[in-house]
């Protein structure tokens, strides 16, 4: 047994150790603290299989973001949390029993591969010089198959207006609360003054490397989104009203520029989302930095959650 | 036994703990968690397969791993969607089980007619 | 053929594993938020100063070794401030 492999099993029982903890764990705010925990730990795993653009998005968002959403929902529902039962003991006897058999089916289909492991590994190299990325995943993310990277846009862009509409019509336009975050502070407005320099220059650099490197609009996006979160909750920069028109040309900035490309692809190259050759990495860079743009402001208003005070110009 | 191996069983009791988390815990913040814990666990068994189709001098074949980071990001869309509908659903509850000052509230709001 | 820097590679980065385990230990067994959270800023500071520190002969280039000291500093100033936030919190 080789220290590496030591290291995964040590990670791996933790994992499953983290994630029955948080399970059982007495108290919401406990079990949303340790899927933080576990969302980090998560992380080193995905470095561990060599899927290091995983682990910075699981990191960034599965931890990161979610976290600060589920930490803020659980101090809010803190003040009026009810007691309520777990079910009686034969459900949950049965309910383990049956858990525990899906665990031992996926168990058996991990122990048993298939004797050729499918791969698209040498499809996507062969293919990846056409678009002058550096990055495989990258070139699978906005290249192979861009169609499904536009469409998540869409869903998340779904889901902020799902959001928002669940605010009352009296506050529809209104301002997303994040009071509830913290109260303001003067050592969190000295922070939110002296980090967002650096998170911003990391975001670029993150969405830039990303052609290349592990890295992407994606992971740089959420780095935007917290930084703006960041000053939002220390008051240094008022919330805007999720009425204001610039806003919301910003959110659909990133996926409108993406369809733009992809249907100038019918006029100058193979079809939709296809690029014209020699020019695919330009667009695609200026597509990430438009992406990364309103992704990070998608992100931020999803986890502001819906308006809660009217706006006062 | 190699490490990819090893975090696919992982992934396996990943799976498991999510589902039992789910069906077991009540309060619907827990069933968020549960969700999510449901999730990485799919997501890991993908990783574990992306590992096993290393080729072409890559660690890992590309095309699940972007999957995952489609995934991980529409699993946090689904997860504000689902906060917020709590967070709503518990305001409406309050509202109405209070009694006390309901009808002046519901005067206020107005909307959860 | 262990190397000057390899050695000092080896002794930094346990030196800081050491530290990490000492705050670990103290994370877990001291009594209240304060000390625990005087136990954590050894492994925020301390801890990972050294694990960059022996690192640094490593580091691919001058680029490199700037990217490991700005983890650092990084860390440094979100844990200190974190700390501030959690002992206002507390009291």
């Amino acid at each position: 047994m080789t220290i590496p492999f030591a290291f995964d099993i040590g990670t791996a029982m933790l994992l499953i150790a983290v994630g029955g903890w948080m399970m059982v764990a007495q108290g919401t705010m406990v079990a949303v603290i340790i899927f933080v925990v576990y969302g980090l730990l998560m992380a080193i795993a995905w470095v561990r299989l060599s899927a290091v653009d995983v682990a910075l998005t699981e990191a960034a968002i599965g931890s990161g973001i979610t976290g600060m959403l589920l930490l803020s929902a659980a101090a809010r529902l803190r003040q009026t949390e009810v007691t309520s039962t777990l079910p009686s003991f034969p459900i949950r006897l049965l309910s383990g029993v049956l858990c525990a058999a899906i665990t031992s089916g996926l168990a058996v289909v991990v122990l048993l591969p298939a004797d050729v492991a499918p791969t698209l590994a040498p499809m996507a190299m062969a293919n990846l010089p056409e678009t002058g990325l550096g990055n495989p995943v990258a070139g699978v993310l906005f290249a192979f198959r861009a169609l499904d990277t536009l469409l998540e846009k869409v869903v998340l862009l779904l889901a902020l207006l799902g959001v928002w509409s669940l605010a009352p019509d009296r506050l529809w336009g209104g301002v997303p609360a994040l009071d509830s975050y913290a109260p303001p502070n003067d050592i969190l407005v000295f922070f939110a003054q002296v980090l967002p320099p650096f998170g911003i220059v990391f975001a670029i650099y993150m969405t830039w490397t990303g052609a290349s490197n592990p890295g992407g609009a994606f992971q740089g996006g959420t780095v935007l989104a917290v930084m703006w979160l960041l000053v939002m909750m220390a008051g240094v920069v008022r919330a805007p009203p999720i009425s204001c028109l610039r806003l919301r040309w910003l959110l659909v900035a990133g996926p409108v520029l993406f369809l733009m490309v992809g249907l100038a692809g019918f006029a100058l190259a193979a079809g939709f989302l296809a690029y014209p050759a020699g020019y695919a990495k330009p667009l695609i860079v200026v597509v990430e930095i438009g992406l990364a743009l309103s992704i990070g402001a998608t992100l931020g208003l999803l986890a502001a959650g819906p308006p809660e005070r009217n706006h006062q110009p | 036994m190699n490490s990819a191996t090893l975090f696919g069983l992982c992934s396996a009791a990943l799976v498991g703990l999510g589902l039992f988390g789910l069906i077991v815990r009540p309060e619907p913040l827990r069933k968020i968690l549960a969700f999510n814990l449901l999730g990485s666990g799919v997501f890991l068994f993908f990783g574990v397969v992306a590992r096993r189709g290393a080729a072409a001098g890559l660690g890992a074949d590309p095309v699940p791993q972007a999957l995952v980071i489609t995934g991980i990001v529409v699993s946090f869309s689904a997860t504000a969607l689902a906060v917020a509908l709590v967070l709503r659903l518990r305001k409406l509850t309050d509202e109405v089980t209070s009694g006390l000052g309901a009808a002046s509230k519901a005067q206020e709001d107005g909307d959860h007619s | 053929m262990i190397t000057i820097l390899d050695t000092l590679t080896i002794l930094a980065v346990s030196a800081g594993t050491l530290f990490f385990i000492a705050g670990t230990v103290g994370l877990l067994r001291f009594p209240d938020v304060l000390t625990r959270l005087h136990a954590l800023t050894k492994v925020d500071n301390l801890g990972l100063g050294l694990v960059v520190l022996g690192l640094l002969p490593h580091a691919s280039g001058l680029l490199g070794a700037l990217k490991l000291v700005s983890v650092w500093l990084l860390a440094l100033i979100s844990g200190a401030i974190v700390t501030q936030l959690i002992a206002r919190a507390i009291r």
